[in-house]
């Protein structure tokens, strides 16, 4: 049977095998096999539709009622595999690329919401209405307008409009027609009928809409909206392609050939015919790449002999990661060939073994790519391909006139592939060569090395005038646009924006909707800092284009079709309003909100006040009633989603308008009233979230009336199973209930009850949301009806067997006891509660410290009375310190630090000295995490009990801990370093100053450690010691330490001398140091300068006593050749007039300024920005007069660069001092026409 | 190129507040802002605003206003630029 079976299988594959060369030898892009090594991009190329057909149309026929079972048993192996194929390969990116690098590229990551983005176009530039006349005779007409935008709109929208009803005819139809097949079925087989007519009216529906489509279009609009209807639409294509995919893979001959030998020929010409015109409307209707026309004639979009355009969403950043991921399989990790393996392996007692009958290889697309003739490489000068990374490694690869580069990406070429073609510059127009240039800049901005990038921002910013708008963001915005963009790149890319706005000033008019189409996908990043980013540059934006051109570029979008422009827009318009004042925009506003025309233009406008108030906070509170009156209206609008954005965009004002404004809400309050009464589901979540934050702002008797009337809803809503609605009513209880009307018993009579039977399950800790939610409203009830209420309810949390649940409660009872306190808990409750925190304590699984900071809070809060349970505590606490997981062993330490205080406050003192010394004796734990916890405690100890009671005595514990200061934990090192410190602050005479000195050679190297808190740590360290050992032995080893040559570690000495003088007085170190000068060798002398510098920042005013002592040795450092010297001194200088202000040290500081001056002219960026500290410092201690005596000699200077230092030292004290250097202007004589003298400041009474 | 150091932001928030210069200042710019700078002032601070009044025999909001109004061309009208050129 099995032979048979394997026989027949075989005989199949033949089969198949001729059939898929028939195929291929048709000449029909559709017909690609699937089997073969070559394959293509499911996405783009949609292959051969026919094998859909055909499997999916004659299956039930050919099922044969001898081979039946055996086939519908291979069909399920082969379903079986295909399935998981299909899902390898939905997510073959991470297949390949997970562990390679997490989703670099935007496109990947974002969601589908997001990526909407991309269908949204660049159009093309408008007419800069508000330009001066005299520029705006060059053809204005022939530009787009904001007439011409508004057409658009209004056109997208009818487009919609049209769609939607063929859409919805066409299901009409569909319905009526497959239940016309039904009447038919008793002469016709019902699957095959099914299988042919079903997707040919699908078909139909979708060819007839696109052609509409191109119908209603304007004809320079390459663009398809994606409405709504467009998303169905896709839905249909969608499940098409989908059982396209699992029937052509299945390789089940047999249903070919009979397929082939039983149906009749009109079945096959039919789906034939129909195929090619699908696949070609779908390629209509592919959004390439949102160009406008003009870009996309400067840009070389076709690939040589290849019919695929080059911009294409998907395909880039499949084949990139291919061609990353073939470099990262590299030739060490790749498969042998037969050959390989015939030589490695002996050729006897070896057979090759034949692949399973129902083997099938996985092909991903991603690898089934690398089989594939790349199209991208045909340009010659570039091949990425066939490049070896290991050989590779370090050469970058060079663009003519740029240069090396770090990097150049496949899907760089689309964009700068016109820098490769080796043309000469001499040979062309003026706007090529500028384009060109810009291009340049673009490259080596986007993939440059750090210096590269920073010079070509530089001088694109410079230059950006003369460049203009147009080629700029010609050549920005779409790289913006590009699929295979990541963070980085957006990074610098929105970085040159934004500088290049600053210049362009109203140059940007024209560009500006085309700006915002690519920044406000921004405004919705879920990463925070591009949000951040992205309202950055709308608001320059606004700035630089003004207000009418905002309006006018972003009305159109206000009732565009798509949800996500409007969503987006509204986000930006938000962005205008806090850039340009709430007051301007609100005119506008009102219009909006109240537009008759679409319901969408008034969801939009009232969206924007819901996001203005998000952003702009407190700062609407000015013009609160405004806003409001805008948005009243809405809550009676006949659009359910108009009332529901309006409920929430009070909500919003509310929120920001907390606790004051209450008397604006007036109007709304009814209607808002009479909609909680009225509406069921999310209209009424909308409807009682605006209630409940408005609540809080009303004065109590009110408060407590409305909270009465809103909480008999609210707790009929408790049991609601959806989630927006209990996360509105939890955040709405909340606000009741911290509102100062709503009395105690109320709550606790009537909503505590009700509160705990809904919301204190295990469910609800489930979700994190609503954990938090749950918790936040917890706490804000216990906060009006104390601590032994709330606690008594959940208290038998502590011992649920769900950790999360427990969790739950441990963080609540964390919080309100934080807040309130013990007091009030009774002795009986008390005992149930320390039962269950042990409980809790002992049963943690999880990684987190919330049980022991419960455990803590709750323990601390009890004080005295927690004395019964410390012996049980303590004993549970060693024996888990014993235990073999690393995990719990941590746990018993960290606990040991919290409950320290508490046990020296119940005089348990004996069993403080036992802990410690077990503790002492774990200090040999490997665990760093362990270690460092453990070491936490010994401090914790220490500080409780002081150093002469402890146990084990000090002078055996410092000894333990020297070795262990070696260690290279952070932890470790930083609980190490406390206890080092402590015991050097208050214990150091325990232990012999030869340790000490021991000590201080480890702590050098712990200058260096990362963490800022463990430097400091060392660094007061430093200066216990020397103060406990005198200084100096410790400065004889760090003054040596200055000789050596790690730069790192210098410096780390030279602020442990600051240390150590500013801890032993500045006269103990001064004349070491100031001798050590003498050594003639540069990094001694400047770790003296450096020295002094931070010594000097530490004394502060201390520092007078010394100016006139270090003064020759600065003037020496400040002659010196070396700049370092001089930057140094520089340094110096500044943190000593710093210190010096008002100390009478005038002349020092104006003798020291006069050697600092001729500074001014240096160019290193470091020497002169520590020069001109410096001089800003010494204007502090001489006053603006002096100081400006010098500037004049430069103000004026002929030479241009001369004059930039000077204005730039007068801005600096311009700004620290404007109205004190009134007095100081010079006196300037009257010109034929001009007055200059201030007469005002010659009057003497 | 960097030539005052890494804060070369200091050149944004300069250009950010009048009164500020560069280069290209010229003097009538420069001497307009500080004559403001004076009004300004006597306008701000009390006891000067006292004392210019009683210099001037004026009460001190006729001192206030007339500070305002010499703000807004304290120095006559700019010179020609065309001359400059």
């Amino acid at each position: 049977m099995s032979e048979d079976f394997s026989s027949s299988i075989l005989k199949e594959k033949k089969k198949r095998e001729e059939l898929q060369k028939k195929l291929s030898s048709q000449n029909n892009p559709n017909l690609i096999s699937l089997t073969g090594g070559v394959a293509f991009d499911q996405d783009i190329y949609d292959t051969s539709d026919r094998f859909s057909d055909y499997v999916s149309a004659l299956e039930p026929e050919n099922i044969s009622t001898l081979k039946s079972s055996n086939k519908s048993n291979t069909l399920n192996i082969q379903q079986l595999i295909d399935e998981a194929r299909l899902e390898g390969e939905s997510d073959a990116h991470d297949a390949f690329n997970s562990d390679l690098s997490r989703n670099a590229t935007i496109a990947q990551r974002e969601s589908e919401y997001h990526a909407r983005r991309r269908n949204r176009l660049l159009s093309p530039e408008r007419v800069d209405a508000f330009k001066t006349p005299s520029h705006t005779d060059n053809s204005s007409d022939s530009q787009y307008s904001y007439a011409d935008a508004m057409r658009q709109t209004q056109l997208d929208r009818k487009e919609s409009e049209l769609r939607r009803e063929i859409l919805s005819k066409a299901s009409k139809e569909r319905e009526s027609t497959s239940s016309g097949t039904q009447d038919q079925k008793i002469s016709k087989s019902k699957k095959k009928r099914r299988w042919d007519i079903a997707p040919s009216v699908a078909t139909d529906s979708a060819l007839e809409i696109s052609s509409d489509t191109t119908d209603v279009k304007s004809s320079k609009d390459p663009y398809i909206s994606s409405s709504d209807l467009d998303s169905d639409s896709t839905k249909v294509d969608a499940k098409i392609i989908k059982k396209k995919n699992r029937w052509d893979q299945t390789p089940v001959a047999p249903a070919f050939e009979t397929s082939v030998e039983v149906t009749p020929n009109v079945l096959r010409d039919a789906s034939a015919s129909e195929t090619p015109r699908r696949s070609r409307s779908r390629w209509d209707e592919t959004p390439l790449i949102s160009h406008g026309e003009n870009m996309l004639a400067e840009t070389p979009v076709g690939n040589i002999g290849m019919a695929t355009p080059l911009i294409s969403h998907s395909a880039v950043p499949d084949i990139d990661s291919a061609i990353y991921s073939e470099q990262d399989v590299g030739p060490r990790n790749k498969y042998m060939t037969d050959e390989e393996l015939d030589q490695l392996l002996p050729s006897e007692g070896y057979i090759v073994l034949e692949e399973p009958t129902g083997y099938a290889p996985i092909r991903t697309p991603a690898r089934k790519l690398l089989a594939t003739p790349t199209p991208m490489v045909g340009t010659d000068g570039f091949s990425l391909q066939e490049e070896d990374r290991h050989q590779d490694y370090g050469i970058p690869k060079e663009i003519p006139g740029i240069g090396p580069l770090p990097f150049f990406k496949q899907s760089d070429i689309q964009f700068f592939g016109k820098l490769l073609d080796g043309q000469e510059e001499e040979n062309l127009e003026s706007e090529e060569v500028k384009d060109r240039n810009v291009k340049k800049l673009l490259l080596k901005i986007k993939n440059g090395a750090p210096q590269m990038r920073k010079q070509a921002l530089r001088e694109i910013t410079e230059n950006a005038r003369t460049y203009g708008a147009g080629p700029l963001f010609n050549n920005i915005l779409p790289l913006l646009m590009a699929p295979s963009l990541d963070d980085q790149e957006r990074h610098v890319l929105v970085k040159v924006i934004d500088r290049v706005l600053y210049r362009l000033g109203d140059l940007v008019r024209p560009f500006t909707h085309k700006i915002l189409v690519v920044i406000e996908p921004l405004l919705i990043d879920e990463d925070y800092y591009a949000r951040v980013e992205g309202r950055e540059i709308i608001s320059n934006l606004s700035k630089a284009a003004g207000l009418a051109t905002m309006i006018a570029t972003m009305r159109p979008d206000i009732d565009h079709v798509d949800e996500y422009v409007r969503n987006t827009t509204a986000r930006a318009f938000s962005v205008v309003a806090s850039a340009l004042g709430i007051p301007s925009l609100l005119p506008f506003l009102k219009a909006v909100c109240k537009s008759k025309k679409s319901w969408q233009a008034r969801h939009t406008g009232i969206k924007i006040i819901q996001q203005i108030a998000i952003l702009l906070g407190c700062a609407i509170l000015p013009h609160l009633r405004h806003l409001v009156e805008c948005v009243a209206h809405g809550l009676e609008d006949e659009q359910q989603k108009v009332r529901t954005i309006t409920a929430l965009s009070l909500a919003a004002l509310a929120e920001a308008a907390a606790p004051y404004g209450i008397e604006s809400f007036d109007s709304v309050l009814k209607p808002l009233w009479i909609g909680i009464t009225m509406y069921r589901g999310k209209g009424l979540a909308a409807f009682l979230k605006a209630i409940g934050f408005i609540i809080p702002l009303m004065d109590s008797e009110y408060a407590n009336y409305y909270t009465r009337e809103v909480m008999i809803i609210l707790i009929r809503e408790f049991q609601s199973p959806d989630e927006e609605m209990k996360k509105i009513v939890l955040k709405v209880v909340k606000q009741c209930a911290a509102t100062n009307g709503v009395p105690a018993d109320y709550i606790r009579d009537e909503i505590l009850p009700e509160f705990f039977k809904y919301f204190w399950i295990r469910r609800m800790a489930l979700d994190k949301r609503n954990y938090t939610q749950v918790v936040e409203t917890t706490v804000e009830l216990a906060n009006k009806v104390g601590v032994s209420s709330i606690v008594s309810k959940i208290v038998n949390g502590l011992k649920d067997e769900s950790e999360i649940f427990r969790k739950m409660v441990m963080e609540t009872l964390d919080s309100v006891i934080t807040n309130l306190g013990t007091d009030d808990i009774d002795p009986r409750l008390e005992e149930q509660l320390m039962d269950g925190v042990l409980y809790a304590f002992q049963e943690q699984q999880g990684e987190d410290s919330l049980i022991l900071n419960g455990f803590g809070t709750i323990i601390n809060s009890l004080g005295v009375r927690a004395q019964p349970y410390l012996q049980q505590i303590t004993s549970a606490l060693l024996w888990r310190l014993n235990n073999q997981n690393a995990r719990t062993r941590q746990q018993a330490a960290d606990l040991v630090s919290k409950i320290a205080v508490v046990m020296k406050t119940c005089g348990e003192f004996q069993l403080l000295a036992n802990i410690g010394v077990t503790l002492y004796e774990y200090l040999g734990e490997e665990y760093p995490e362990v270690l460092g916890s453990i070491l936490a405690g010994l401090k914790a100890i220490v500080n409780v009990i002081g150093m002469t009671e402890m146990n084990p005595p000090i002078k055996d514990l410092l000894p333990r801990l020297t070795p262990i200061l070696k260690n290279r934990h952070e932890k470790v090192q930083e609980n190490c370093i406390d206890l080092v410190g402590r015991i050097a602050d208050r214990g150091a005479e325990y232990v012999s100053a030869r340790e000490w000195m021991r000590i201080c050679f480890e702590l050098l190297e712990l200058l260096k450690a990362h963490k800022k808190a463990i430097r400091r740590a060392a660094v007061n360290t430093f200066g216990y010691i020397a103060k406990a050992i005198g200084p100096q032995d410790v400065l004889a080893t760090l003054l040596n330490n200055l000789k050596v040559q790690e730069r790192q570690n210098r410096v780390c000495t030279t602020v442990a001398i600051a240390i150590v003088a500013e801890s032993c007085a500045p006269y103990t170190v001064l004349p070491a140091l100031m001798n050590e000068y003498r050594v003639p060798e540069l990094n001694v002398q400047n770790g003296v300068l450096k020295s002094l510098s931070f010594l000097f920042e530490y004394i502060g005013d201390m520092g007078k006593d010394y100016i006139n002592a270090v003064t020759p040795l600065l003037e020496d450092a400040l002659i010196e050749r070396d700049l370092v010297h001089r930057q140094q001194a520089a340094y110096t200088i500044k943190h000593m007039a710093l210190g010096v202000i008002g100390a009478g040290c005038e002349v020092q500081t104006l003798h020291l300024m006069n050697y600092l001056f001729p500074n001014i002219l240096e160019t290193s960026p470091h020497l002169i920005s520590a020069v001109l500290e410096a001089i800003d410092a010494c204007r502090m201690v001489l006053g603006p007069g002096i100081l400006l005596n010098y500037c004049l000699q430069g103000l004026f200077h002929p030479a241009r660069r001369i004059r930039e230092v000077y204005w730039r030292i007068y801005n600096m004290m311009y700004l620290a001092c404007q109205d004190s250097m009134v007095a100081f202007y010079p006196k300037v004589e009257d010109e034929d026409r001009n007055t200059y003298l201030r007469c005002e400041l010659d009057y003497i009474l | 190129m960097d030539k005052f150091g890494m804060n070369n932001q200091t050149d944004h928030m300069f250009a950010k507040y009048v009164g500020t210069g560069n280069p290209d200042t010229t003097k009538h710019e420069w001497l307009v802002n500080q004559m403001r700078d004076t009004y300004a002032y006597i306008i701000g601070n009390s006891s000067l605003n006292t004392y210019v009044a009683i210099s001037e025999g004026e009460s001190r909001a006729r001192v206030k206003f007339n500070c305002l109004e010499k703000m807004l061309f304290p120095a006559g009208p700019p010179p020609d630029s065309n001359i400059e050129d």
